[in-house]
């Protein structure tokens, strides 16, 4: 099975041919074989497939929001070739089986690398640690752990945490969230919006004194600490100021909070209901430079399907999450490409090159060179779109982009030389 | 005026003249021997308490009885958690049964809007969460307006709870609507998020002095303090709370001569409300709840009698 | 009630302010006659000229009689059967003297008598206000058409009209003097309330 891409722009620069054989690159730059598909890439731009750090399956426990086969058709979709699960399943993911058999279901369904994060304390709960050492020596090799949707308050538990998965080169993916400051009410961003529409409100404080803690204490154990979500300009700062000290932290941001703003929530229409919540414009724009200048290393999606059933409960009785994996791509063309705040190599080293490398997957983020494996995602920059939710490949349609124009779209995407999106 | 009464967004200075007209109207209903107008004949309207509220709920319900609708009360207490029925299939469940008119509270902000949009009927919002309470809004601005005539450039002090308090939301869009200069008074910790630029926006004034303000209000308005804030950390003790910010005896001495006070009830007395104070008001409060009725006839009957809205 | 809108085209002249002074003085002196004095009589007038026109009528009552006579005013907005078909509007005040309708004689008083809809709402609502005697209708006109088995007692002068075409009553209390017009509705331009 062999694949020749023509005239692709590579990461936006120079178009060049790709030819893809047994799922590695063989040839970059005028192509004269034929091959047995052959792709006509004029104007398009060649990346390497995308890593999502942070995406929710629901399987086990709610495959009537999302299944780990149907994730996996949206990440393709989204240009994805590799995406880390969410240990909040029912059961949770704090176990080595747990774990592998979302890791096995990733595979059967056989469209990206399903790499499954494993729960940081054993059920979520917060106070002991889950069995972090037998997931990462299990077959799927667990490196990232989180306990995402909570946060790991106790500083003591968080301190162990750090310390332990030292030992096998793994992260903690921090959701930062100081349950006394943010209680799990708390639903939209803590401001005057909060104070009108008399929502229980969710300050950013709340998110910064976590995120401040953490990058101490990954400094006082040596260890790595990732920020998942980062949502506000002070949680900016701190990890600025961290990464100035040395210390081993990474970032993350969705594209939610990068374009969406927390007035949308005036009219309490829970698909906009997301945590860590909405925040305002200059919060947006402190995101947006962060990731521009490195601050923040990686665009993650925070994909989180739900059944229409649980949105359609009061605001704040209402699930939080909201869709994200097809369109990841696409807000970060029209917000960062666009907007001339990143180039297309740019995009490739927060969607794909960091995000491999803060997840330790060997296969994902590499180079387009020969050699390599053929992770690839195919995108038309400037084509525009009106996200239609209803033609998604999710399950769910909790989906707060659509009607929205879009600029730039995954056409094409492939694991290892085989399409799994795209015609 | 709109389809529904959500919040006092909903309603212009020219609505709320004309709910004021009707209520009077009303109010000369109640004093009748045959209580009862056929505006309302052959409508059935649904009192969806989420919450309970005995008070809301009756007044709400003889207020659709005197105008010959059929009311029925619905308590769906429990069923809003997210573990169960979702509220959308909750109000279409009880809509579906062919109901003309959804009076509607709940302890959540922002349930009536989200209904609105899932029903046809016109929804009224008797309450929900934190955030609106428009016909206790409206019955206090037309008990204020019979005793004082127009609110325009009166000044009209609202004290106690303001982040929990859907009254004070509701009052302060209300009362400045009709000209009235308003000032909310409380504890840095119980002012609501944002309340510098939401107050700078909306043309209100905020004070943590009560004692400054009392002395030029023209009336005051006491919040109920909900007995779960004491624990919640929000002020030392209700010792000092009443220091700080009750309705004392002394400060009784301080108000003009005939200010009206007005409480939403029920009071904390000896809390936010001395008793001296609170029998002082006690014609006012009752006043406060006979007004309810009539103004909630009038709200009935301006959004469920006519045509059919668009 | 009567028509909130000028109709268009010109109007003919029916009663002029002669004629309408007249004609209230003689239902005046019906009213008196028929109920054998003024004791016990209440004028109800029906919003918004029946008003100014049971005040008028109590007036010439008291010149002729001497004593005072109660007139009050009735709305029946929220009594009407077409209450649907509108917009909701404020009710109109109404008031009654201090004792009541109870054991009077209540001669309810409008400018136009038409399809008898206003005066059926009317009868409703005193039912509810309590217990008359007698209930008696005086009306400046009355232009046929009726839909309900209603008649007036006292009539100001019959006007035959078609359906097409609309009265106007002018009173100097509401609209600055007084007349009753009427006016042809050239097809298509019908609307407002006809009566």
């Amino acid at each position: 099975m062999s694949l020749l891409i023509k005239g692709a722009r590579l990461l936006g620069e120079d178009a060049a041919d790709v030819y893809v054989e047994d799922g590695l690159i063989r040839e970059v730059g005028s192509v004269s074989t034929t091959a047995d598909e052959t792709v006509d890439a004029d104007g398009l731009v060649l990346l390497p497939g995308l890593v999502d750090l942070h995406t929710h399956l629901r399987e086990p426990g709610r495959e009537d929001a999302e299944t780990v086969l149907t994730g996996s058709r949206a990440a393709a979709a989204g240009g994805f070739t590799s995406i880390l699960a969410m240990a909040n399943t029912t059961p949770v993911t704090d176990t080595a089986e747990a774990a592998l058999r979302v890791w096995e279901l990733g595979r059967d369904a056989g469209l990206v690398d399903v790499q499954p994060v494993g729960a940081v304390t054993r059920g979520l709960a917060g106070e002991e640690l889950a069995e972090l050492g037998l997931m990462a020596r299990s077959r799927a090799r667990v490196r990232v752990f989180s306990d995402d949707g909570r946060c790991v308050a106790d500083a003591r538990v968080m301190r162990r945490a750090l310390e332990y998965v030292k030992a096998f080169g793994g992260v903690i993916s921090q959701h930062s969230q100081d349950p006394a400051l943010a209680p799990h009410a708390a639903c939209c961003h803590e401001g005057q919006l909060s104070g009108e529409l008399g929502l229980p409100g969710w300050p950013s404080i709340a998110e910064e004194v976590i995120v401040a803690r953490d990058v101490m204490l990954a400094r006082h154990t040596g260890s790595r600490v990732h920020v998942a979500h980062v949502s506000t300009a002070g949680s900016v700062e701190v990890v600025r100021w961290a990464k100035a000290q040395g210390i081993a932290v990474t970032a993350e941001v969705t594209p939610h909070h990068l374009l969406l703003t927390t007035d949308l929530l005036a009219g309490y229409d829970p698909t906009f209901k997301v945590n860590p919540p909405l925040r305002p414009a200059e919060d947006v724009e402190a995101l947006r430079a962060a990731l521009a200048d490195g601050t923040i290393d990686a665009v993650a999606t925070d994909h989180a399907p739900h059944a229409r059933h649980d949105k359609e409960h009061a605001f704040v009785d209402a699930a939080f999450g909201m869709l994200g994996l097809e369109t990841a791509l696409s807000v970060v063309a029209t917000v960062m490409v666009e907007g001339g705040l990143l180039d297309w190599a740019g995009v490739a080293r927060v969607m794909s090159a960091n995000p491999a490398a803060i997840a330790g997957l060997d296969g994902h983020g590499r180079a387009l060179a020969v050699g390599e494996p053929a992770n690839l995602a195919l995108v038309d920059p400037s084509t525009s779109y009106v996200v239609d939710r209803g033609a998604s490949l999710s399950l769910s349609r909790n989906n707060p982009w659509h009607g929205r124009s879009l600029t730039g779209r995954v056409v094409g995407t492939w694991l290892r030389g085989a399409r799994t999106f795209g015609a | 005026m709109k389809k529904h009464l959500l919040s006092i967004d909903d309603v212009t200075a020219d609505d709320i003249a004309a709910l004021f007209e009707t209520a009077a109207e009303m109010h000369d209903v109640q004093r009748r021997e045959v209580k009862k107008l056929p505006a309302l004949r052959g409508r059935t309207v649904i009192n969806l308490f989420f919450e309970d509220s005995t008070r809301t709920r009756s007044s709400f319900e003889i207020a659709g009885k005197w105008l010959s609708a059929d009311v029925i009360n619905l308590s769906a207490k429990g069923s809003s958690t997210s573990k169960g029925e979702s509220l959308r299939d909750t109000v279409l469940t009880v809509t579906a049964m062919g109901i003309d008119g959804l009076v509607m509270r709940h302890s959540a902000s922002g349930a009536a809007q989200q209904v609105s949009e899932w029903i046809d009927v016109p929804v009224i919002n008797a309450g929900d969460g934190t955030h609106e309470h428009p016909t206790q809004a409206l019955l206090d601005a037309y008990t204020l307006t019979r005793r004082l005539g127009s609110l325009e450039g009166r000044h009209v002090v609202i004290v106690g709870d303001l982040t929990h308090s859907r009254v004070f939301r509701s009052n302060v869009k209300a009362l400045t609507k009709l000209g009235a200069r308003v000032t909310v008074v409380a504890p840095p910790t119980l002012m609501p998020s944002g309340i510098g630029t939401w107050s700078a926006d909306a043309g209100f004034g905020t004070s943590y002095d009560l004692d400054a303000v009392l002395p030029t209000a023209d009336a005051v308005m006491m919040l109920r303090v909900q007995k779960e804030r004491m624990s919640g950390g929000y002020f030392p003790s209700p010792r000092e709370y009443t220091v700080g910010y009750g309705l004392t005896r002394d400060r009784l001495g301080v108000l003009r001569e005939g200010a009206p006070i007005l409480h939403p009830g029920p009071m904390n007395r000896g809390l936010e409300i001395s008793a001296d104070a609170a029998d002082a008001i006690d014609s006012m409060v009752l006043d406060q709840v006979s007004a309810g009725v009539a103004v909630r006839m009038a709200v009935l009957y301006h959004l469920l009698a006519g045509e059919d809205q668009k | 009630m009567s028509s909130p809108d000028t109709p268009a085209g010109d109007g003919r002249v029916v009663l002029d302010a002669d004629d309408v002074s007249r004609a209230l003085t003689r239902i005046s002196h019906e009213i008196l006659e028929r109920n054998k004095g003024a004791e016990d009589l209440l004028l109800l007038g029906l919003h918004t000229r029946g008003v100014p026109l049971a005040r008028r009528i109590a007036e010439r009552i008291e010149s002729v009689e001497g004593t005072s006579v109660a007139v009050g005013s009735l709305d029946v907005t929220m009594y009407r059967d077409d209450l649907r078909s509108h917009p909701t509007r404020a009710p109109h005040k109404t008031s009654l003297p201090a004792g009541g309708i109870d054991g009077k004689t209540v001669v309810l008083v409008d400018d136009v008598l038409y399809s008898g809809r206003t005066i059926r709402a009317a009868l409703d609502a005193l039912s509810d206000l309590g217990r008359p005697a007698a209930v008696r209708l005086a009306v400046l006109v009355d232009r046929g058409h009726r839909e309900l088995p209603i008649r007036a007692d006292h009539v100001g002068k019959n006007l035959p009209t078609a359906r097409s075409e609309k009265v106007r009553v002018r009173l100097a209390e509401t609209d600055g003097g007084d007349s009753v017009s009427i006016f042809g509705s050239p097809a298509g331009t019908a609307g407002g309330e006809v009566r």
